[in-house]
């Protein structure tokens, strides 16, 4: 197909503009080509002070999430002829302050990342000669799902509860601090309590569950979230009935 | 301070907006969401319905034949009309969202998610059956 | 956790009461809402009060009422929140929401409790 689309293109020059307006690009519309290969062609072809990120162009980096035609995606994995005859609106990632053009500002999610503690807390170490700690394919799976995250802040965009509340731990994050409570290996659920379990944590959230239809990778931060909060109610019970047991 | 997302380092050249008021009405799936919600104020509606009904019923035959009557009334029929839509969709929303909510594991296995739903909605036919032969003279 | 919240709490009563509400309010809703001002149906006024001094059917209403109306009153309290952007107005918004479903509560209860 020599087909060839429109693409209205988001641009932000902070230099010389204050507030985003649009472009238009004429590109080649390809069968195999995603909106990615898109904004690859007029940054080589047609305008080279277009900016945007992406790295990997196969859905494992989460660099390249932008808004398409309103929806949060990634863009090495939306084939443009979804879009066809055009025109298709590319925008930044909503929620999410803007740099430049495609480019958001991201260490608000970097920093709620590392409050959440990802990674696997013991208790008590065991010696390295004692060996690794074994996992039953059961155990696995219990976690297995939120694991898959790659960190494209897709969910971010989705979430209104993100745009209204920019203190909201929010839907990977959350994700991922149950990918690792799960985790059989872990014993650090009780660090992670008090961060989770506050209005800016689990109970910020409404269950609107567009974080899980936006998310590439089917992690469903949704169910994480609302499975914390039974877990967190059943806790508060447990503590109401044994006071100081349980702690 | 340095924690509060807003108020990071002054990037005057940062593009921040601000999430409209509207901004339900952005996309359906927002405003499913805004409506599925707004079914609580028809839940309170059908909690007050029934407390004059109870209040009615303990006043006497006179009296609840007067609640009948005002039930009649055409914006009372449409309140309830509307009110009968909004409870519907909280309920098939609700079922819909329960197995992600819940992990059930049968011999080790998750569940999946169609085997939560059925019986949730099975549950809900025969629940409505039940109160309808009831109430209808069982 | 030194000060206890009682989020958990109301997401349970809500939850509870979110149940109860998609098993059972649709029918009534269509019962008495519905059916009966429109004459498809016609239980005797003997009929229901014989129901209503059950206490089967008190305890079943006192339940279904009340956590009816917390679960409304914690999803309302969130889409003020959220839809109109009040937050400031917060503590009203908490008072208005679960003072009308403690008062509403109690005024279940209390026409439940005696039946002559
Ligand atoms: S949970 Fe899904 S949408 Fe969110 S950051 Fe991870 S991969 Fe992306
Ligand atoms: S470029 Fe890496 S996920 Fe799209």
């Amino acid at each position: 197909m020599s087909d060839t689309i429109t693409l209205h293109v988001a641009r932000y020059r902070p230099e010389v503009e204050t507030e985003p307006t649009f472009q238009e690009y004429q590109t080649p519309c390809r069968k195999d080509w995603v909106v990615l290969d898109a904004l690859n062609y007029i940054k080589d072809k047609v305008d080279g002070t277009l900016s945007y990120r992406w790295s990997c162009r196969m859905g494992i980096c989460g660099s390249c999430g932008m808004t398409v035609n309103g929806e949060p995606k990634l863009t090495c994995a939306t084939f443009l002829t979804d879009y066809a005859p055009g025109p298709v609106r590319v925008e930044p990632l909503r929620n999410f302050p803007i740099v430049r053009d495609l480019v958001i500002e991201m260490s608000d999610f970097m920093r709620k990342l590392v409050q959440v503690k990802p990674w696997i807390i013991r208790a008590d170490e065991k010696p390295l000669s004692e060996g690794e700690y074994l996992q039953t394919p059961e155990e696995l799976d219990e976690y297995k799902q939120f694991s898959m995250c790659i960190n494209c802040m897709l969910c971010y965009a989705a979430c209104p509860v993100y745009g209204l509340e920019p203190h909201f731990i929010g839907p990977a994050a959350i994700a991922l601090a149950q990918r690792y409570n799960l985790d059989s290996r872990d014993q650090g659920a009780r660090e992670r309590m008090d961060l989770l379990s506050d209005h800016t944590g689990i109970w910020g959230c409404t269950f609107v569950g567009e974080c899980t239809k936006a998310c590439p990778k089917s992690v469903d931060p949704a169910a994480a979230i609302q499975r914390y909060k039974l877990k967190a109610a059943l806790s508060w019970f447990k503590s109401f009935l044994l006071p100081r047991g349980a702690s | 301070m340095s924690q509060t997302p807003i108020y990071t380092e002054y990037h005057p050249r940062w593009y921040r907006r601000r999430t409209s008021t509207y901004w339900w009405l952005r996309r359906p799936s927002y405003l499913a969401f805004i409506l599925r919600e707004l079914s609580s104020l028809f839940v309170a509606w059908f909690v007050i319905f029934t407390l004059l009904q109870i209040h009615a019923l303990k006043q006497g035959a006179e009296s609840y034949q007067r609640f009948v009557d005002w039930s009649k009334n055409p914006v009372v029929l449409i309140v309830n009309i509307i009110a009968l839509f909004f409870v519907v969709f909280h309920a098939i929303t609700w079922f819909k969202l329960a197995p992600q909510a819940m992990v059930v594991r049968l011999h080790g296995k998750r569940v999946p998610a169609a085997w939560i739903a059925g019986p949730n909605y099975a549950a809900w036919a025969v629940a409505s059956a039940l109160v309808a032969w009831i109430v209808l003279g069982g | 956790m030194t000060k206890k919240s009682l989020e958990p709490f109301l997401w349970t009563l809500f939850s509870a009461g979110g149940v109860l509400a998609a098993l059972l309010i649709p029918i009534h809703l269509l019962l008495f809402g519905l059916a009966v001002p429109l004459g498809w149906a016609y239980p005797s006024y003997e009929h229901l009060l014989v129901l209503l001094r059950h206490p089967v059917t008190r305890v079943y209403l006192v339940l279904l009422c009340t956590l009816a109306l917390f679960h409304g009153a914690h999803r309302f309290r969130y889409t003020l929140y959220d839809g109109l952007q009040i937050k400031h107005l917060n503590e009203v918004i908490n008072v208005l929401c679960y003072g009308g479903a403690i008062v509403g509560s109690v005024l279940t209860v209390y026409l439940l409790w005696r039946i002559p």
